[in-house]
């Protein structure tokens, strides 16, 4: 009969979870006692460095049209060495819901999500970081990768072809195939 | 309407189209590059690609082009099927091979056409393991950001800017996978609709330049529908905006009028919104002749205390402020008091252009209609530096007689290379005769440069030979006499032919004279063209009363003291009178006020100075010169202490006359005042829906629904997020919330339709390819032909004899540089040439001046040293000058100057 | 008792019963968190206690709050209704032999009728808060509790035909040979859901159910009107605990003879026993959805009351006449 197996079935519900009273708590008495937050752990954003040490963030504005809060703003510049950079960079990370959208859109690798989640402040607007805030000094968790290195867009050090996989820039006025 | 099968479905598409259209049409996503709805097929890019099958029985079936397969009662097709599916995403491959990678560093990035199609074919990866070709990039001026290794060989670019804008400079050179598309050498392009190839482009070979660096994703634009305000064609724009700053202005799609292109005028001048040296505050001049900045309500209590009881008003409104804005300070100072801000002599032209337009029986044609005109005769103007938009509809209309020769032989209009080739050469007559050489001689049958009392003649002339009724004209030289009976042969022979003039000669004659060959052509369908000078100058001649006192009278009240207050609304008077008589007008006048939204040197004049909000910060509705009346809206709110014009009078009106302003709290509600007071406006309120219309209950949403950094954008001021603001005025919102898909043209910030995030996406908007939105086109004519009612001719000009001792100054309008407003923006700025006097070698040879010379203009009691351009198309005893003289910003027309050689030259 | 200590005892009985469903909030979450593997307010005072007193201050001090669109005089009326009616049922409940408020000789019918006015209270307060969720809560409640209305007084008459009277004292009494948990096990189930919709607690909570009503008929409420709505709640667990324990555990009675214990001892304990018991219903048992609450009162729940009815009686009759 349904009706029994459906009223036994809410019991044995009851039943284990009153055997839950001999088990050990799977929280943690933080900010004593700290969990383990792994490498790829959601935290506070950060922005990072190429491998040569130049800025990675080509200010494309993916991550924040990836943003489901809308809490990323930032200002496409052009240096006068040809890269984009973002003019200003600002996450409201009293907005902030650590998703993790903003690094899976980057293209770069520039914005990355690192494991620190302790960033409370008896001030609201201290929550907004900028640039200066959000920069840190090295690769984070891509140790490789440099954008123009692969893009085919010219910048200062490294002329039309010498990127990834591409030819020598072709002479218009040659006859040769 | 035939009906085809596409994938087995019926579909009754339009008679005459190719397949991909008739796809498009019928709301099917057919992936396409190098077709555009403008310039037609050549099937070069084979991405439309489809499998026709002969009948129901056939299988097997042969791939097409959608592009350039006509539609047949019965054709079968398959779209979908595997067959067509792989070739078209094996063709996206291969057209990716050399895609560089570099989307986040690409301005179109977001709104690209290439973006879309490969996810629409779903091209994900690619396979192949060959190094990319890679070529370098160009300078092409302060415009346009070249960026070639995105080119995907579409010819789009070549299509539009050699054959559609007939530039010369932009070209496909070398071959097969070498093919580059870029000038010779580096330089500016020349073209002056280079800026649509932005648009053009279905990749980011060609963006934005001024954008590109000050970049924003179309995604995070807040936009507004806009009209320009570079000149008075009234062309359509969305205007979009990011962080405060006006950051591009893209074409918004209007059949009737600029259709899918801007001039680089329109494109790019709007910038000087972003000029830093705009008011922000009111300002109050002290003792020290320094301006302090006040509040609001204090600038209000100050115009109150001015303006009075007991003290004597009186107002300048301009041809460059909304007809609201200069209905509402007419309506405050009384029409006795008004001066619509024009020149005695601007005014009079402009006023009898109203009247010809009014009362010719004749149609002033709409831009598309232009572009099917089949002969044309232009009077006096050099209509690519005064009215743009109006020479490439002009380059269209040439290609009557293809499309006549190509409808002989059966081939579509849009088979572009077909026609094309058939033509050769040949094109339908437009004469030209101007006041030096213009732009458009590449495609005119002839050409002609003359005084303007020699152009009025031979315009004259050519209306003598159309209709024998009228006076023949004397002491013609026998060469001009040919050359009218030719002009008015060619007029007489054609279908629809177009007389174009305008104010730019400054001759009334000369109107006249293009007025009187309008009316003497028997054509029902002919059609007369003026070219005006700004963007509502038609709008307020049509507001302006026979009460009004002219500039000179205003003039004159205020040299007798019989001006207390005199409030001027966005107009540089220096631009508009002598500098001498400018100056006494505002020393005698009191108090002077002076509403502007950039710097001028009227405004520095000012006792009171208040910011008003440009074009891109408020509403407004202007008259083009083909009488449309069209809404602008806001797509930003103006910063600080600006608001728009109207907003400032209606508080002023509201303090100082409540039982007359007090009922007009809205922007509606004075456009329909103004339409009420004046019986020539009275539809201008259908010129855009008003502030209460809704779609499905919705307002229209100035921001796509991706727009990013909401909770961001301003957490630097305040952590706290301000409401969004309410718009009370119009019927769009500034939020991301509101109606999509069809809607009026009027209403389009932007556009955008699911997998068309490009441009391309438009035609989601229209009622079928390339036909008009259909929500309905935006704008309303005011003046519809009437029936003709008898005109006496102004009495022949004297034949002009170059005098040796003085030379006739012709106004030479130059497309950067004459306009006030676009001058200012930083780019356009960069193309503005130096000031400049053009001689002919016979006139500079007599004066012993040589190119790069400098000069000394002198007439009246005014003298300005400029360069020395020799230009042989000038005409014996003239001298043409750039606008804007050194010192002189605007000369009376019929200035005779002597002109001697600088001494010490050119270190000047 | 005399009149003055009836009112002593009547005064300690309403400050206890308060005082516990104070203590209950913290107590519930203590216990939540065991059952759910985590540890529950733990940080104020030993064990957590104080967490209460923290609460009880952060409600107090929060702003008195009446929306501007809300029906002011009945907004205000709602909350007030649920604590006085509850703290009125604790009139008859028999704490131990004679000890009692009042004993009357239908005590039974006392307490029901004071449950059921609660549904006045959450009824009034979702109109009053002319806010959208907060109607749907308060229609939602008043459909529940009506339904539910029906078989809980039925469900209870099975033990008054057996004890043959209203009077708590009397019923308490007449399970000296044996609780009516044994012989009225289907009307203890039966009161026991029934008990639980009336007093809106999860699994049967969903004139609030937060994740569709964001907080149903109390969404508009805060500071301490929403602490009577939360107070008049526990009140109502204790009640119905303790009326669960005097109908079916025997009241005061000791089990098992061990009277080594005085009798309000083991009331007490009976009564945190089925507190507990609530507690875990709580933590186990996820809320059905609306439609099925209500065909498990109609189409289950009332069937079976009349079929526990028709036979207790059936049995009585047939003991009487043997």
């Amino acid at each position: 009969m349904n009706i029994f197996s459906a009223l036994a079935s809410q019991f044995r519900t009851m039943w284990r979870i009153l055997l839950h009273t001999f088990t050990r708590a799977e929280t943690v008495q933080y900010p004593e006692q700290k969990p383990y937050l792994a490498p790829r752990y959601r935290g506070r954003i950060v922005l990072t460095l190429d491998p040569d040490g130049d800025e990675r963030c080509v200010a494309c504005n993916l991550c924040a049209a990836a943003c489901p809060p809308d809490c990323i703003a930032l200002q496409q510049g052009t240096r006068e060495d040809g890269r984009w950079y973002p003019e200003f960079f600002r996450i409201n990370f009293s907005r902030c819901i650590m998703c993790g959208l903003c690094e899976e859109a980057c293209p770069t690798n520039a914005i990355q999500l690192i494991p620190d989640f302790e960033m409370c402040e008896y001030d609201r607007s201290s929550m907004v970081y900028e640039k200066e805030h959000l920069m840190i000094d090295g690769p984070g968790k891509y140790h490789d990768y440099n954008f123009y290195r692969v893009a085919g867009m010219e910048i200062e050090g490294k002329a039309k072809g010498e990127a990834q996989n591409e030819a020598p820039p072709i002479d218009v006025r040659s006859l040769l195939p | 309407m035939p009906t085809i099968y596409i994938d087995d479905q019926p579909y009754e598409v339009p008679e005459g189209d190719n397949v991909l259209q008739a796809c498009l049409s019928a709301g099917l996503d057919l992936p396409y590059f190098c077709w555009h709805p403008a310039m037609g097929s050549v099937g070069a890019c084979r991405q439309c690609a489809l499998v026709q099958f002969r009948d129901e029985q056939d299988t097997q079936g042969r791939i097409v082009m959608g592009c350039m397969t006509p539609v047949a009662e019965g054709a079968r097709f398959s779209m979908q099927g595997p067959d067509a599916s792989e070739f078209r995403s094996k063709i996206i491959q291969s057209l990716m091979l050399n895609h560089p990678h570099d989307c986040p560093v690409c301005a179109e990035g977001g709104e690209c056409h290439l973006q879309d199609m490969t996810v629409m074919v779903g091209h994900r990866k690619r396979s192949y393991r060959g190094r990319k070709n890679t070529h370098r990039n160009q300078y092409l001026g302060p415009l346009v950001h070249h960026e070639m290794n995105r080119c995907i060989a579409c010819y789009r670019c070549t299509r539009y800017y050699n054959d559609y804008a007939g530039g010369t400079d932009l070209a496909a050179q070398g071959a097969h996978d070498h093919v580059y598309f870029g000038r010779q050498q580096d330089g500016v392009l020349e073209s002056e609709f280079a800026g649509n190839l932005v648009e053009v482009c279905p990749t980011g070979v060609f963006t934005d330049k001024p954008l590109v660096n000050d970049y924003t994703r179309k995604w995070d634009l807040q936009s507004a529908p806009s009209v320009c305000v570079g000149c008075a064609l009234g062309c359509n724009t969305s205007v979009g905006e990011r962080y405060g700053k006006l950051k591009r202005i893209h074409n918004r799609y209007n059949t009737e009028v600029n259709n899918y292109f801007l001039c680089d005028r329109g494109r790019y001048g709007g910038n000087f919104v972003n000029d830093e040296s705009r008011p922000l505050f009111a300002g109050l001049r002290n003792q020290q002749q320094r301006y302090d900045a006040i509040e609001q309500q204090q600038a209000l209590d100050t115009l109150a205390e001015w303006c009075g009881t007991g003290r004597r008003v009186a107002a300048i409104g301009s041809p460059r402020a909304s007809l609201e804005s200069n209905y509402l300070l007419r309506r405050l100072v009384g029409v006795e008091n008004f001066n619509s801000g024009m020149a005695d002599h601007e005014a009079a032209l402009l006023s009898q252009v109203h009247g010809l337009l009014a009362s010719n029986g004749v149609v002033t044609p709409s831009l598309q209609q232009v572009e099917h005109a089949d002969a044309v005769f232009i009077l006096g103007e050099d209509v690519t530096n005064t009215a743009p938009r109006l020479a490439l509809a002009l380059r269209q209309s040439v290609r009557s007689k293809a499309f006549e020769l190509a409808a002989e032989l059966k081939i579509p209009v849009w088979q572009d290379e077909a026609v094309r080739v058939l033509a050769q050469q040949q094109r339908s007559p437009l004469h030209i005769v101007a006041m030096s050489d213009t732009r458009l001689d590449d495609v005119a049958a002839s050409t002609a440069a003359h005084s303007p009392d020699d152009i009025a003649r031979l315009g004259y002339a050519v209306a003598a030979a159309l209709d024998n009724s009228l006076p023949a004209i004397e002491d013609l030289a026998s060469d001009l006499q040919s050359r009218a009976q030719q002009i008015a042969d060619d007029l007489r022979s054609a279908s629809r032919p177009l007389v174009i003039s305008g104010t730019a000669s400054q001759s009334a004659a000369v109107i006249d004279a293009a007025a009187a060959i309008a009316r003497a052509l028997s054509q029902t369908d002919k059609m007369l063209s003026f070219c005006l000078p700004e963007a509502n100058s038609l709008g307020v001649a049509m507001l302006a009363d026979a009460q009004q006192p002219s500039f000179s009278e205003l003039t004159r009240r205020s040299n007798n003291g019989e001006i207390d207050t005199l409030l001027v609304l966005e107009n540089d008077l220096y631009r508009r009178a002598p500098q001498s008589s400018v100056e006494a007008l505002l020393k005698n006048a009191g108090k002077v006020v002076v509403l502007d939204c950039v710097d001028t040197a009227t405004m520095s004049c000012s006792a009171l100075a208040l910011p008003t909000a440009s074009f891109a910060e408020a509403e407004g509705t202007l008259v083009s010169s083909e009488a449309r009346a069209q809404r602008y809206y806001p797509a930003f709110l103006p910063a600080e202490q600006r608001q728009p014009a109207w907003q400032w009078l209606k508080q002023m009106g509201q303090q100082l006359q409540p039982a007359r302003f007090d009922p007009l709290p809205h922007f509606d509600d004075i456009t329909a005042a103004c339409a009420a007071d004046c019986p020539a406006l009275s539809r201008i309120a259908e010129a855009g829906p008003n502030a209460g219309f809704r779609i499905r209950g919705l307002k229209v949403p100035r921001q796509p629904h991706r727009y990013s950094g909401r909770t961001a954008m301003l957490s630097n001021h305040n952590v706290h997020e301000p409401k969004q603001p309410v718009d009370e005025d119009t019927p769009l919102a500034f939020t991301m919330e509101g109606a999509s898909g069809a809607r009026p043209g009027a209403l389009l910030p932007f556009v955008w339709a699911p997998g068309w995030n490009s441009n391309q996406s438009v035609h989601k908007f229209q009622s079928r390819v390339g036909g008009p939105v259909s929500g309905g086109t935006a704008g309303v004519r005011l003046i519809e032909p009437q029936q003709e009612v008898s005109h006496s001719v102004l009495p022949p000009q004297p034949v002009f004899t170059a005098s040796d001792a003085v030379l006739w100054l012709l106004p030479l309008h130059r497309i950067f540089g004459s306009d006030e407003l676009s001058a200012r923006a930083p780019a356009v700025a960069e193309l503005v040439s130096q000031p400049f006097i053009q001689l002919n070698t016979t006139s500079a040879h007599r004066l012993n001046l040589n190119e790069g010379d400098y000069a000394i203009l002198s007439w009246a009691d005014t003298r300005c040293e400029v360069q020395v351009q020799i230009n042989d198309a000038i005409p014996d005893g003239c001298a043409g000058y750039g606008m804007d003289l050194p010192g002189a910003a605007w000369l009376p027309p019929d200035t005779h100057a002597s002109i001697t050689a600088a001494d010490g030259g050119s270190d000047v | 008792m005399s009149e003055t200590m009836t009112i002593i005892f009547a005064i300690s009985v309403m400050l206890a019963a308060v005082g516990g469903a104070a203590v209950l909030t913290w107590f519930e979450r203590r216990l939540l968190g065991i059952w759910q593997d985590r540890y529950g307010p733990n940080r104020l005072g030993p064990g957590g206690i104080l967490q209460v007193v923290a609460d009880m201050l952060k409600l107090l001090t929060k702003h008195d709050w009446v929306p501007p669109f809300a029906d002011r005089w009945v907004f205000i009326f709602a909350p007030t209704a649920i604590v006085v009616a509850m703290l009125l049922g604790f009139a008859v409940v028999p704490f131990g032999p004679g000890l009692h408020i009042i004993d009357v000789n239908i005590g039974l019918l006392f307490f029901i009728g004071m449950t059921s006015l609660a549904v006045y209270s959450v009824l009034l307060g979702g109109l009053a808060s002319n806010n959208k969720y907060a109607l749907l809560g308060g229609l939602r409640s008043a459909a529940q509790m009506v339904s539910y209305e029906v078989f809980m007084g039925l469900s209870l008459m099975g033990v008054v035909m057996l004890s043959g009277s209203f009077s708590m004292q009397d019923i308490v009494e007449s399970q000296r040979d044996g609780w009516y948990c044994v012989s009225q096990s289907l009307g203890l189930f039966v009161f026991t859901i029934a008990a639980i919709a009336e007093s809106h607690r999860l699994p049967f909570d969903l004139p609030e159910a937060e994740h569709e009503l964001t907080a149903g008929f109390h969404t508009e409420y805060s500071g301490m009107k929403f602490a009577m709505f939360m107070l008049g709640e526990y009140l109502g667990l204790i009640l119905i605990s303790c009326m669960i324990t005097t109908l079916f555990f025997g009241g005061w009675l000791a089990p098992f003879g061990a009277t080594w214990l005085p009798p309000i001892v083991w009331f007490s304990l009976k009564t945190f026993i089925i507190i507990c018991f609530f507690v875990l219903l709580r933590a186990a048992i996820p809320r059905p959805r609306y439609d099925q609450l209500m065909s498990l009162g109609w189409k289950v729940m009332l069937p079976l009351t009349l079929v526990n009815l028709v036979v207790t009686g059936a049995v009585a009759l047939w003991m009487q006449g043997a």
